[in-house]
This record gives C-alpha cells, structure tokens and sequence, in this order.
C-alpha cells in the first residue's frame, strides 16, 4: 500500500478538497442544503481516506489518537456555550434572536445570529466522531 | 395452516393494508393536505424573520429546535466516547 504511487498522488490531492469542501457545507449551512451533520461526515470521510491510503501510523503521528478523542469533547461543550450566550444575556437556553443577537442580512454569510457558530460546533463533533469511531475500530496492519 | 401460508398470508394482508393507506393519501403537495397547517405556515413565511437564515431546515434544527439538536450532538459524542473507551488498543496493549 506505501509504495501505491498512483493512491498515493490522488489522496495527496484529493484529501484536502474533501476536507475543503467538507469546511464549505458547514460554514454555509443556513445558506444551502447542508449544515454540521452533513458537513462533518464529509470532514470524517476525508479522514478515513487518509488513514485507509496513508495508514494508520501516519494518522496518528499526525494527531495521536488520545488528542482526537479529547477533541472530540470540544463540540458538544461548544455548543453548549453557545446556549449559555443567550442565558448570559437574560433569555432562555439556546435563545438566538429573542436574546437580541444581531441576524445580520438573510442571504450572507455572517447571517442568523447564532446559528453559523453552532453549526461548527456541531460539525467539529461530527467529523471527530466518525474518525474517532474509524480509528479506534480499525486494526493495525 | 403451514408455516409458509402463514407467510404469505400475513405479507399479503399488510402490503394490501398499505396500498389501501397509500390510495387514501393526499396527492403530494396538495394545497389543501392536512401537513398544511399553521406550523407549516409559521416555518416556511416567518423563518427569515425569526433566525436570519435562507435555509428553513437548518432554521429549525439549529434554532427552533436548538436544544433538541444539542441531545442528538450528546449522542453522538456519547457513542464515540463509549466505542474508544471499550475498544481503544492501548488499553488492549496494556490489558495483555
């Protein structure tokens, strides 16, 4: 599998268009179809590829896997901290425009308040779950 | 009665039970289908006015129904971290 010049050359460059790609869903999901559920499964994909062709040595050089996991906490917990902002600022859990956040104009890319910093969240969790649950699964070759 | 009337029987009583459902349906997008009522006016005329996003699915996800997006999110960190802690080779490798 190392010596596979011709997986070798298309991961290199395909991996990172995933990984773009996977970014552009999330980031415009009150835009387009999409959002941090669809968003982070392309991320996590994109992962996979890279441990299937690199192998698992090079995944985890690049990240340990006890980083990935711990990672994997940041996006629950962030948007968790989302919900405290409408809290701290005196309206519900979780409270977007009734908190008075600025929603921007509908159509752009920083629009609907909360929402785009939510979504990363989401997606961040995604992602790291599917790499999570790939690499913890997968054996050593 | 044989095992294998049974089958049929029972497969041939439920698709028929469906098919009846199903003709009973109302046409996709018919204007007067009883989906359309006040929720569904509220999601598709108020979503811009209400959270600033375009996207109606994602409106209600992640704003209407925030607090329920935020279980589904704990679910899946909770099968991660559940798979990793069961299945984690260094916790084999120390085991042996």
């Amino acid at each position: 599998m190392d010596d596979d010049v011709i997986l070798n050359e298309v991961a290199t460059r395909v991996v990172p268009m995933i990984h773009v790609f996977g970014i552009y869903i999330i980031v415009h999901g009150h835009l387009s179809p999409g959002g941090g559920f669809a968003g982070g499964t392309v991320i996590g994909i994109g992962m996979v590829l890279f441990v299937l062709v690199f192998g698992i040595r090079a995944a985890r050089r690049l990240i340990p896997e006890d980083t990935l996991i711990a990672l994997t906490t940041l996006g629950p917990l962030w948007y968790a901290g989302t919900g405290l902002v409408g809290m701290a600022l005196g309206h519900q859990f979780l409270a977007n425009a009734n908190a008075g956040l600025p929603l921007g104009n509908p159509g752009a890319l920083l629009s609907g308040g909360l929402i785009p910093v939510i979504t990363l969240g989401v997606g961040a969790s995604v992602a790291l779950t599917v790499a999570v649950l790939f690499l913890v699964i997968v054996e050593e070759d | 009665m044989s095992r294998a009337a049974l089958v049929i029987f029972t497969v041939v009583l439920v698709s028929g039970m469906m098919g009846v459902i199903a003709y009973a349906l109302p046409e996709f997008g018919a204007p007067d289908a009883p989906n359309r009522n006040e929720v569904f006016e509220r999601y598709v005329l108020d979503t811009v006015k209400d959270t600033g996003a375009v996207n109606s699915v994602t409106a209600v996800v992640f704003d209407y129904r925030a607090f329920d997006t935020l279980g589904e999110a704990t679910v899946l960190f909770t099968a991660a971290a559940a798979t990793a802690s069961v299945l984690s080779h260094r916790r084999r490798d120390r085991g042996a």
